[in-house]
């Protein structure tokens, strides 16, 4: 349950940069290979902002898909997972996406 | 704090077992400015969730290199041995070894280790699933390792969490023990992609339980193709020579 570390800092990383204004959305990347489960993450991110001005603040999570260049056949595919497999039968391959756990933007009113 | 695990890492204890007492110096190297802009509604932040620990991990990791010495960020399931591999370590190896044990309670490790004859400090991470480099950092600290040694950060026994947190180290192993099954490179493939070393260790067992090594091998190169897998026994210290080899060739 890794997912409450990250959750905190998020809140670290956001509050850093807004300080005291009112901030209603957090929008984060998660990369599918970024072993993060969304849903706890969204469960820890209400417990880490529970007393903090980021206290009823909104997480959005935006997931990306993981994206792989074959250096075999020289093709750019869709990782479906971890299992470096190109349809070519080659396991070389260079993962260009995925991997991603970006605080995006935040909404401040 | 999380109702699953409890993880989190306020309660985090760094203590020397050469002389006692739980220190509680913090050392933050963040930087302290911050950027509003008074008109926007929405700030572009675009920035990594774990930057914090990058950073500090960066330092860890020069800190280090100034020094020569070699970090080995070892993780495993509880019980899969890695103490006792680094008994066997401290007693075999050739260069200074020193230890940073993470566990969530007891001093029980790091006793072990001082026991071999190294040095340790043990990390109690309370409730939490994983060292991060900030208790890194303040191991270190405390630690203070030899120029040219080798410093070994057994990770709290989880083959799940620890995988997410760079410490700084040079180098990952991953200990996987024959009675726990062939089938975790899939069923954990997190850890087994950022491993750059699987020890599979409890050889001795083999004829007794059903674990592959071929298997094992064949799944973990699926997820991690340049991976090296080396069977050992760290009880009866089969192959053990094949590890110290290992570590020698380190830089």
């Amino acid at each position: 349950m890794h997912e409450l570390s990250i959750a905190e800092s998020i809140v670290d990383t956001v509050l850093e940069r807004t300080v005291d204004r009112h901030v209603s959305l957090v929008r984060i990347r998660v990369g599918r290979l970024a072993a993060v489960v969304p849903d706890a993450l969204s469960f820890c991110f209400d417990l880490a902002t529970s007393g903090t001005p980021l206290e009823g603040c909104r997480l959005e999570i935006q997931e990306q898909d993981a994206r792989a260049h074959c250096r075999d056949c020289d093709t750019e595919f869709v990782l479906p997972d971890l299992f470096l497999l190109c349809a070519c039968g080659s396991a070389d391959l260079e993962i260009l996406a995925g991997r991603e756990l970006q605080v995006a933007s935040v909404e401040v009113e | 704090m999380c109702s699953t695990c409890g993880c989190g890492s306020d309660e985090v204890r760094v203590t020397d077992i050469d002389h006692q007492h739980a220190h509680d110096h913090m050392h933050n190297h963040t930087h302290d400015h911050t950027h509003t802009d008074d008109r926007a509604h929405t700030i572009e932040l675009e920035q990594a969730v774990l930057s914090r620990n990058d950073h500090l991990a960066e330092h860890n990791r020069t800190w280090l290199a100034g020094r020569n010495i070699t970090a080995i960020n070892l993780m495993s399931s509880p019980g899969a041995g890695k103490t006792t591999l680094l008994e066997r370590t401290v007693a075999l190896c050739d260069r200074v070894v020193s230890v940073i044990e993470g566990d969530q309670e007891t001093l029980f490790d790091a006793q072990r280790i001082r026991a071999a004859g190294a040095r340790a400090v043990q990390v109690n991470t309370g409730a939490g699933c994983h060292l991060d480099a900030r208790m890194v950092q303040r191991a270190l600290d405390e630690l203070q390792p030899e120029p040219e040694s080798l410093v070994f950060i057994e990770n709290v026994g989880n083959l799940v969490c620890p995988a997410l947190f760079d410490l700084g180290e040079l180098t990952r192993v991953v200990v996987i023990s024959v009675p726990e099954g062939d089938d975790k490179p899939l069923k954990y493939p997190h850890m087994f992609a950022a491993a750059d070393l699987v020890v599979v260790n409890k050889t001795d067992l083999l004829p007794y339980v059903d674990f592959d090594v071929d298997r094992l091998t064949r799944d973990a190169r699926r997820l991690n193709p340049a991976v090296q897998v080396l069977p050992i026994s760290a009880r009866t210290g089969e192959n053990l020579d094949s590890w110290l080899t290992w570590l020698v060739d380190k830089p």
